[in-house]
């Protein structure tokens, strides 16, 4: 479970909340047994949780295209 | 177009609006009025509340009343003041209620800018009939951007909108700013090559092309065909956002969705923040709902199978098998009393029957039992002879005795 929840962290957020979509949907209308509702409901729990992490803390990453390179933007200000 | 012949001596008598729905049906079928450019200077310029314009064209030797309507005047980029030379398209019509023709008015350009327009109007056309416009080039934008390519001034309030924008909408993406003039001769290669290198370089899943608001003249990089085809040969879907509302370049037309403002280009190009946080907050209700449900109908049907458990159970027969033993024990307690009491009965009676055969109750009435010697009963006179001593048993004991006679001989006499 750890793995996973390693994985999670490192879902972008569409992925993430795509696979979360289809958790639900399956919790839903799906027939599954108590364990394993348990567990879906479990890994839903995290990718729900990774998702808003992503919403809150995202910072916007600017860069800027020079010749052929990349390089950090400052001329915003 | 109403004729009233009125009395048999004069000439057709009009009513003022017959005569002038005649006159105004005269101006509408005319081709040439209801499709007129026409050039001269403003004056009495005016825009009241109703938010109509109205002012009159002039040259040395004429004028003529122009009106545009409130919904055209919001489409109008540019709106002109009194002693401004203008080209005015529209339509010549009669205004019934002040009997005089008008100029309706449906665009209004400064004139200079005539040239510029026609130039633009001829490459649309081109552009167009070369199948750049063609809905069926459009490319899809997609719904959740990595990376999106800007294309604008580094130093314009342009990029700065759109940043503040994609900040505010959805700071997971990657911005990569392609910095380019984006006014004057060298505006349209430098468009054209940024295009080109964040395709190569970056390959951005959306691009934004934008520049702020700006004369027609300003924003004349945008109507160039290196532009349009630099465009048209991009892999990453482009987003233009030239101008205001109401500018129109080639760019607009050639681009895969069309912004009216460098912001709104960036909000075409991202999904909301807020919309996001409402329908994960939505999502994450549905989750733990829908995990409440599965533990409630698990539930249930752990209850239901329980209930159907104890309905075939044994310990259920076994009850039932319970209840049916003790009424056996009863019943069988009940039989055996009354066969010891039967058999009681029985015993009693064989008791008394036994009682009734003891030889010795014969002897109470007198009987008495005789033996002889050897303790042989003696039941025939056969048994004895004269002189024989016998052995007599009555009730409460015995005694001895000897036989007197054998027969009628030696009978005693009753009177001896």
């Amino acid at each position: 479970m750890a793995e996973k929840i390693k994985k999670i962290e490192e879902l972008p957020y569409e992925v993430a909340f795509t696979e979360l979509g289809n958790i639900v949907e399956s919790l839903e209308t799906g027939e599954h047994t108590l364990e394993e509702a348990m567990a879906l409901f479990e890994r839903g729990q995290v990718l729900a949780k990774h998702c808003a992490m992503l919403l809150d803390k995202a910072e916007l990453k600017v860069k800027q295209l020079s010749d052929d390179s990349l390089l950090e933007f400052r001329g915003e200000e | 177009m109403q004729t009233e012949q009125l009395s048999f001596f004069r000439s057709t008598t009009w009513t003022v609006i017959g005569i002038t729905q005649y006159i105004r049906g005269l101006f509408e079928s005319d081709h040439n009025l209801q499709d007129v450019r026409v050039r001269g200077e403003v004056s009495n310029f005016s825009q009241p509340r109703s938010g109509h314009v109205y002012f009159t064209l002039k040259d040395e030797s004429a004028s003529l009343r122009c009106v545009m309507w409130r919904n055209t005047v919001m489409e109008q980029s540019f709106l002109p003041k009194d002693g401004d030379a203008v080209e005015v398209h529209g339509s010549i019509t009669i205004y019934e209620a002040g009997g005089q023709y008008q100029l309706y008015a449906d665009e209004i350009l400064p004139l200079g800018r005539g040239a510029l327009y026609q130039e633009f109007l001829r490459l649309k056309e081109q552009l167009q009939s070369e199948g750049l416009f063609d809905e069926s080039r459009k490319r899809p934008i997609p719904q959740w951007p990595h990376t999106i390519g800007i294309i604008t001034s580094p130093t314009g309030a342009a990029l700065r909108d759109m940043l503040n924008t994609l900040r505010r909408r959805y700071p997971l993406v990657n911005v990569v700013l392609a910095p380019t003039t984006v006014q004057g001769d060298d505006a349209p290669p430098g468009i054209a090559a940024a295009i080109k290198a964040l395709n190569n370089i970056i390959k951005p899943d959306v691009i934004l092309l934008a520049r702020g608001g700006g004369s027609i003249e300003d924003l004349w990089a945008f109507n160039d065909p290196r532009v349009a085809y630099a465009i048209a040969a991009s892999e990453a879907p482009l987003i233009s956002g030239v101008g205001h509302q109401t500018d129109f370049t080639i760019v607009d037309f050639v681009a895969d969705l069309r912004a009216p403002t460098p912001t709104a280009a960036a909000e075409l190009a991202t999904p909301d923040r807020a919309e996001l946080m409402v329908s994960l907050s939505e999502i994450n209700q549905r989750l733990v709902r829908g995990m409440l449900a599965i533990i409630e109908n698990e539930r249930w049907e752990a209850r239901n199978v329980h209930h159907r458990l104890e309905r075939i159970s044994p310990s259920g027969r076994i009850r039932t098998d319970k209840q049916r033993l003790d009424e056996y024990i009863i019943r069988i307690g009940t039989a055996i009393n009354h066969v010891i009491k039967f058999q009681q009965t029985r015993l009693t009676g064989v008791q008394q029957h036994l009682s009734s055969l003891n030889p010795m109750a014969i002897l109470d009435r007198g009987f008495a039992v005789i033996s002889k010697a050897d303790g042989k009963v003696v039941r025939t006179i056969g048994q004895v002879k004269k002189g024989e001593l016998i052995n007599v048993r009555v009730t409460d004991g015995e005694f001895g005795a000897k036989v007197s006679g054998v027969g009628s001989e030696n009978i005693h006499n009753k009177s001896d």
